[in-house]
């Protein structure tokens, strides 16, 4: 009796051992992004109408980088998909093996300079999928009470910052924690003519880009909100929404948490969306893919992993996202179709527009060794906003930084390499 | 038969075995294998193998500004944290040793901020700390005192994080001297009382003397903790502003997981390690003094 049931037993273990081994089953691991947030709610469709089951898992932006890398250098990683940070992950993941090349994926609905960052030789190796740009955004209400126009140029921001600075709001608000504050910088940097790295050499102590990190460290330091050297966009926006700045340069993405009712107390028609005013050599702000998709190398399930690729970054995902979530997706086609347009804010419309025209397609120095060139660079930084741009000892600063930059370039195999 | 007399004849080695397995895989093995990479130069971001460069990796790190102050700022960190919490949690101790009315509620929100998961009490303290829409500003203004950037100033970050290690810590010592006052010998107070003594010679003269192998007792597990914190740190500036609170393991996680040296950041984890272990062998010394 005992003997039978054991064999019953084993049977029906195998039987659902075998069920289960036909389902085809793929991990992902998305980040703690609106557009994450988007797929997570729209993958009991894709696993109902594909067959394939998702196991799925969230993480911080900063969490999700160390997890994939932790687990790609082991060599014991069982994901099949991922988002990525195409400015702070592609070369190192490159380098190292890590992304399988995505030669079936048709690319044609994708604008080039958004490929070039993600593809090594003739192979394509990440899907864009969110792109950012830098805007300022700002009380209309404050601006029209105190009689000001929507700053154009740094003059004007300057001025209107020191007009609506008083105790109780800030005049001025960008990220001034130094890592980073490097994204945010980069705008300011371009529009003095200076730029990060130039022919895989760190340049950021030229005059230009001094001028530029002085005017930053001026602003943040004599207009900024208390306490801004320890400030991210995360520590900015509730101060922003419990209406104590007046204006912020940060990226696009950011419009809808910002006039969340749940957690705004300023309302939705008192934010606007500005171009990023102008510097003393023309206005060229960052727009670049601040988010992409891809597969692992190591991936058992390449066939479901590619479907699954194909159904998260289609383009009635993106339509979705742009129109229900206003997130600004990399795809060319979904800012050409009216019916999705007419969802969005105008303002997010005319910046990326602004932006797709004239901008630059880096907010970072592009490198393997990102992640410690933007605290090298956000040293600089600090220093500049803590001496309201008027440290002495800048230069020299500046200086000792690049030293230590191109030492990562060089460490990396990447010093001098264009 | 045999299979028995086997086991039996090696119970001596075969019932550690499991304890003895987890010690060398869970705790040996990670620290030796730190050790080996302190002498390499495995970097994740050059994409190449690691490779033995002998004590290069720590010239590297020596030579950087930041590994010399993270070193002062964690011995700093831990020395205030623990000396504060020392003297406040031994001082609660010796009134929680009376009898008093409502004695039990005391004791049980003492153990409250203990039982908090530090992340989480984290997050908390930067909502007081917020310069700009905190409370911790609002009560400062209240008083008619100057308002402080707490955690957002460079020079306020340290204290505001010990402070925090305070509020955290100090029912951890009190409890442990608690434990301790509870377990003395009543017969040399007897005894100084019919001498005479006041409470205030008997206190400096019997209670902390008896209770002073307790009290250490307790500041070891606080100074090897203190020198190991990460959790509050991390999650309330991550080291910042720039660097002003980075201690050694915050160091040591930037150097691994945000700029991918690990070799370097082994480096940093083995003079963590030696400090550590200076320190508690230190205290362990004084502790064989004070023996009553």
């Amino acid at each position: 009796m005992r003997r039978k049931a054991i064999l019953a037993l084993v049977v029906a273990l195998a039987i659902v051992a075998t069920a289960t081994a036909q389902q085809k089953e793929i991990r992902v691991l998305l980040a703690n992004h609106p557009y994450g947030d988007l797929l997570k709610s729209a993958i009991p469709e894709f696993e109902a109408s594909s067959g394939i089951k998702v196991n799925l898992e969230q993480y911080q932006e900063g969490q999700l980088s160390t997890k994939l890398a932790t687990e790609f250098a082991t060599g014991s990683s069982t994901v099949d998909v991922f988002m990525t940070r195409p400015l702070q992950e592609t070369k190192m993941f490159y380098k190292n093996g890590w992304y399988q090349p995505l030669a079936s994926y048709d690319f044609a609905d994708f604008p080039k300079a958004s490929l070039g960052l993600v593809s090594f030789g003739s192979k394509t190796y990440v899907v864009p999928i969110v792109t950012e740009w830098q805007v300022l955004y700002y009380r209309i209400d404050l601006l029209k009470k105190a009689g000001l126009a929507v700053p154009t140029t740094f003059a004007d921001l300057e001025a209107a910052a020191k007009r609506l600075n008083s105790a109780d709001v800030a005049g001025f608000a960008s990220r001034g924690k130094g890592n980073p504050a490097v994204t945010q910088m980069s705008s300011f940097l371009y529009n003095y003519g200076g730029t990060y790295l130039d022919k895989g050499k760190a340049v950021f102590n030229s005059k230009a880009a001094l001028d530029a990190i002085r005017f930053y460290g001026k602003m943040l330091g004599t207009y900024g909100p208390a306490g801004v050297t320890a400030m991210s966009w995360d520590n900015i926006m509730p101060v922003f929404q419990a209406g104590k700045i007046a204006m912020w340069t940060d990226a696009s993405v950011f419009y809808s948490q910002i006039v969340d009712p749940a957690k705004s107390q300023v309302p939705a028609e008192s934010v606007g969306i500005a171009n990023f005013p102008a510097g003393p050599k023309g206005n060229t702000p960052f727009i670049v893919v601040s988010w992409g998709m891809a597969i692992s190398k190591k991936t058992k399930s390449l066939d479901a992993a590619q479907t699954f690729l194909a159904w998260a970054t289609s383009a009635d995902m993106a339509k979705r996202a742009l129109g229900n979530q206003q997130i600004t997706v990399a795809r060319n086609s979904p800012w050409l179709d009216k019916a999705v347009l007419a969802k969005v804010n105008p303002g997010l419309i005319e910046t990326r527009a602004y932006a797709a025209k004239n901008g630059v397609p880096f907010d970072r120095p592009y490198m393997s060794a990102v992640g410690e060139a933007r605290d090298r660079i956000g040293e600089v930084i600090i220093e500049s906003i803590n001496t309201k741009g008027e440290s002495a000892n800048l230069e020299k600063k500046a200086n000792d930084m690049v030293v230590k930059v191109n030492e990562l370039l060089e460490d990396t195999g990447e010093y001098g390499v264009q | 038969m045999i299979r028995t007399g086997f086991v039996e004849r090696n119970l001596r080695i075969l019932f550690p075995l499991p304890a003895v397995a987890f010690v060398m895989v869970m705790m040996l093995f990670p620290v030796l294998y730190t050790l080996f990479l302190s002498f390499t130069n495995w970097n994740l971001t050059s994409g190449m193998p690691l490779k033995w460069v002998w004590l290069r990796s720590y010239g590297r790190v020596f030579a950087e500004p930041r590994f010399l102050e993270a070193l002062g700022r964690t011995i700093v960190f831990t020395l205030s944290a623990v000396t504060l919490e020392t003297f406040l949690g031994t001082t609660v101790a010796l009134v929680l040793n009376r009898e008093f009315a409502g004695k039990g509620l005391v004791k049980l929100l003492l153990l409250l901020p203990l039982v908090a998961t530090p992340v989480a009490v984290g997050i908390v303290f930067n909502l007081f700390y917020d310069p700009t829409i905190g409370l911790a500003n609002w009560v400062l203004t209240s008083l008619g005192l100057a308002k402080s950037n707490w955690v957002s100033g460079a020079s306020t970050v340290l204290p505001s994080l010990i402070l925090v290690d305070v509020w955290q810590w100090t029912p951890m010592i009190s409890l442990i001297v608690l434990a301790g006052l509870a377990g003395l010998s009543a017969e040399p107070y007897e005894s100084a009382r019919v001498d005479g003594a006041t409470e205030a010679q008997i206190l400096r003269l019997i209670t902390l003397p008896m209770a002073m192998p307790t009290i250490i007792t307790a500041m070891t597990l606080r100074t090897v903790d203190g020198l190991k914190t990460f959790d509050i740190i991390y999650a309330m500036t991550g080291g910042g502003p720039g660097y002003a609170s980075e201690t050694l393991n915050i160091l040591g996680y930037k150097y691994s997981f945000e700029y991918f040296r690990m070799g370097q950041s082994s480096v940093v984890l083995v003079v963590l390690f030696l400090v550590v272990l200076a320190a508690s062998l230190g205290i362990m010394k004084l502790r064989g003094q004070s023996e009553f």
